[in-house]
């Protein structure tokens, strides 16, 4: 194939990654925004969802769509009961102190993470996609001075892939809505903002957290049922997109929503394409090492413009 | 001079915490910093000490530029600071404390870090056994020891942020002596909102007012300044 | 007092040590010996975060930059052990004073971050250069090439003695450098940072010398561990290593002595018994973990310490 058919496949299988990475990275984004709290157990609710994804198509049965429908509304629901749980039982006890948080999601991870080992077992399990269309791309080429459009052999993409580009964008702008719309986005920006104010106006702050932790994981968990048609379920699957989610909410700096999908785009984009190119792992090296460069140098991120 | 300043001045945000003081401190005096609150006396001596970068201005201590100096390098040189709100190592016991700052100037010399121990110690009037945890005084006591933690190094500028605050008359009274003794070799920059003890130990008074040097003068100046009497001893 | 006392409390526990060599059976002693080495690599990680109060995710790197700077010598170049013992060590020392310098511009929870992304990208760096470390499979060093001096370190008893060697060796370091000023000053740095900063300790080279400490007592546990194994591996680079220095040190204790050495046989055990039950051994150490910061954040030494010797080092 010539390079700039490959390019365009590339660019396209990036905007899935990044995509995905978006819902992902908000939901860690707005956990910490609002409770200052680095929920290193994140990419395992994210694997929840795709795991829960799987029972529920396998559980179903029928057409692959309606297996896939289900587990849109059920797999954030048990990522997000799991981590409003979690919340309950073990971070609010921590009075949220931000360093023995830490400690304790890392000890969420394990536990959920093992205790999927237990039930869903050591292999990878793939979801079937809803719909399987295949679409040929056309590519422009010069023929006698004229532009003109054509399809190369093997240019092709999956209608799934840019129904999961839809529906990220969809779903972003319906968070967006909801914070900056709504009573609910009030409330969380206000427990954002000052916690003890929040609590003097009425508002039950523990609540509040409970729930965005839930949010964050069903952010989380929808990500994945949206990707598990195109990759498979599998209990170690959370330590990519946790790393990547990293890098996004620092680079677009600590706790800014629109700074988190900026960067969710830029490096879902550029890690799919570096990685069409380059070995991945030697991107991985260069972004993480980047990324730890950032929070040296610039802790406020690099679109962030108040301190972290 | 042991300490100057020429121009210093803080902003926070738009605020101007502190600006343009020029300060002359003579070797071996006992100066008062007094002044309603919000007046910039504690952010002024923190640029002093170098806990507070300056927005602009120098610091000069026994004649050399401290400015770019970090405030671990002016306290190596000779300065003390203790904090306004108390802030001793409350899980360390009280000889810990004292010892961390005589050891900061003394290093591994056992012996003379005991000696300074005890001598700061008693100076202050801390009769508990040394090894209580310091979070278990009470709080006038964890006062005292803070100004232990400053007679401990043997500063030649001991700044003292409001030290007599939750004191009783009794420790007050002591406490006047202390600084009345100490006078002399050490140079004393007291900031205090008790005016018995700041008449009966200064021995010049600055005020300041609005982040700016308002008068300068002997007490007994202080004392009948109009200006001064208008800004804070007016009301009272 | 306290430190006679303590002195003794130390010699009694490498007496032991040395003493449960002749009294287990074997497979106990093959285990000690691995614990005791891990025990360095837990104590390493104590002096950053027991004594400074600096939690890093990243100790990993320390771990492997000595086990790979020791492993990689002798497989390649056909170094003998001790000088590529020297080199494991100075390959920490290097990485520490590194990434301290640049990771203590950081406080907090972007230092836990930061020390996490930088052992990922030596992690990741690892398996890129599979050519030369043979990636997540690793490479074994030859039993040929791991004798020092006409001792046979692959042997039972050599084993278990150069373990328990290094392992006091760390032990009374450790124990003497928390009585030092120095060793004070990072107490003093971990209770009230800017109180100390305030007393004229110079706490950006106090922590710098910290982690440098802590790093290179970690890389010493690393290339102790691949001579004495026989075994270099990514695995030993990877996330997982870095929390389990800090699990074991919840556990045993942090700001103890002893505590590493008990968190580690601890935990060790528990593992040792839970994977022979269930191949999701790793649900122990979470739970651990949730448990430990929930209930018993001064972990066994530390509970030991508020309870009953006042005195405990």
């Amino acid at each position: 194939m010539e390079f700039g058919p490959y390019l365009m496949l590339a660019t396209l299988e990036g905007a899935v990654a990044a995509a995905v990475l978006a819902l992902t990275a908000v939901g860690l984004s707005l956990v910490f925004g609002v409770m200052r709290v680095v929920n290193v157990a994140h990419g395992e609710f994210y694997m929840i969802g795709a795991v829960i994804a799987w029972v529920v198509a396998t559980g179903i049965g029928g057409h692959p769509a309606v297996g896939f429908v289900a587990a849109l509304l059920v797999a954030p629901l048990v990522a997000g009961s799991v981590a409003a749980a979690a919340d309950y039982l073990v971070l609010k006890r921590l009075n949220y102190d931000p360093e023995t948080t830490i400690v304790a999601t890392i000890g969420l991870l394990y536990i959920i993470q093992q205790v999927t080992l237990m039930t869903f077992g050591p292999e990878a399990r793939p979801v079937e996609a809803p719909f399987d269309a295949r679409l040929a791309l056309p590519w422009v080429e010069v023929v006698a001075g004229q532009w003109q459009l054509y399809w190369p052999w093997g240019l092709s993409t999956t209608a799934y892939k840019l129904f999961v580009i839809g529906a990220a964008v969809v779903v972003l702008l319906g968070v967006w809505l909801v914070m900056a719309r709504t009573r609910l986005g009030m409330v969380l920006r206000a427990a954002q903002l000052d916690p003890e104010m929040a609590r003097a106006f009425g508002i039950d702050v523990d609540r509040v957290y409970a729930l965005v932790f839930g949010i964050g994981a069903g952010l989380a968990a929808l990500g994945a049922v949206l990707i598990v048609p195109i990759q498979q379920a599998h209990y170690l699957m959370g330590g990519d997109p946790l790393l990547l989610s990293f890098i996004v909410v620092i680079i677009g700096g600590l706790g800014s929503v629109a700074g988190t999908v900026v960067a969710a785009v830029l490096i879902g984009l550029s890690d799919g394409i570096i990685s069409m190119f380059f070995s991945p792992t030697l991107a991985k090296i260069i972004a993480t090492v980047l990324v730890a460069c950032v929070l040296v140098f610039r802790p406020q991120g690099l679109f962030g413009t108040r301190a972290a | 001079m042991i300490l100057s300043t020429r121009g210093l001045s803080k902003r926070f945000g738009g605020v101007h915490a502190v600006e343009g003081v020029d300060f002359d401190l003579p070797q071996g005096q006992i100066r008062a910093i007094i002044g309603p609150n919000g007046a910039g006396k504690s952010t002024f001596v923190g640029l002093v000490s170098g806990r507070i970068p300056p927005s602009a201005g120098s610091v000069a201590f026994e004649g050399a530029d401290v400015t770019g100096l970090p405030a671990h390098r002016r306290i190596g040189l000779g300065m003390a600071y203790t904090f306004q709100i108390t802030s001793v190592f409350a899980n360390l016991s009280l000889h810990e404390n004292v010892a961390l700052a005589a050891r900061a100037r003394l290093g591994s010399d056992r012996a003379a870090v005991e000696a300074r121990v005890a001598s700061a110690l008693t100076r202050v009037g801390l009769s508990e056994p040394p090894e209580t945890a310091a979070g278990d005084l009470s709080y006038g006591h964890q006062r005292l020891l803070e100004i232990a933690m400053g007679l401990a190094q043997e500063p030649r500028l001991l700044i003292l942020d409001e030290p007599t605050q939750g004191l009783t008359d009794g420790e007050v009274a002591a406490f006047i002596q202390l600084v009345r003794d100490l006078g002399g070799p050490t140079t004393i920059l007291l900031i205090e909102h008790n005016m018995t003890v700041v008449m009966e130990t200064a021995e010049r008074i600055t005020v300041m007012n609005f982040g700016q040097i308002l008068a300068e003068g002997t007490p007994a100046e202080i004392r009948a300044d109009a200006a001064v009497q208008a800004a804070y001893l007016g009301t009272g | 007092m306290s430190d006679r006392r303590a002195t003794a409390l130390h010699a009694a526990i490498v007496a032991a040590l040395a003493a449960g060599y002749f009294v287990l059976p074997e497979y106990h002693s093959g285990n000690l010996a691995r614990i005791m080495v891990l025990a360095v690599y837990a104590m390493g990680y104590n002096i950053l975060f027991g004594y400074t109060g600096l939690l890093s995710l990243g100790h990993a790197l320390f771990f492997a930059a000595g086990m790979y700077g020791l492993a990689l010598p002798i497989e390649h170049l056909g170094l003998a052990p001790l000088p590529a013992f020297a080199i494991g060590v100075t390959a920490a020392f290097v990485v520490s004073a590194a990434i301290g310098a640049l990771a203590l511009r950081t406080v907090g929870v972007a230092f836990m971050i930061v020390t996490l992304m930088f052992a990922q990208a030596g992690f990741l760096l690892a398996l890129y250069f599979g050519a030369w470390t043979g990636g997540d499979e690793g490479f074994a060093i030859p039993q040929s090439l791991r004798s020092v001096a006409g001792i046979d370190l692959t042997a039972g008893d050599t084993r278990y003695g150069a373990a328990l060697v290094l392992f006091a060796a760390c032990l009374f370091i450790t124990a003497r450098v928390v009585q030092t000023p120095f060793g004070r000053a990072l107490i003093a740095i971990r209770e009230n940072e800017e109180r100390a900063r305030m007393l004229g300790y110079d706490v950006t080279r106090l922590k710098l010398w910290a982690v440098i400490l802590s790093g290179t007592m970690a890389g010493a546990a690393g290339a102790a561990y691949a001579l004495l194994f026989g075994y270099a591996g990514a695995s030993f680079a990877g996330v997982q290593h870095s929390i389990l220095p800090l699990l074991w040190v919840l556990l045993g204790g942090a700001g103890t002595t002893i505590g590493p050495l008990i968190g580690t046989g601890f935990m060790f055990y528990l593992i040792d018994i839970s994977s022979e039950i269930t191949t999701a051994y790793m649900i122990v150490a979470g739970l651990a973990l949730v448990l430990l910061v929930l209930f018993a954040r001064a972990g066994i030494a530390g509970e030991l310490r508020r309870r009953v010797w006042r005195w405990l080092p």
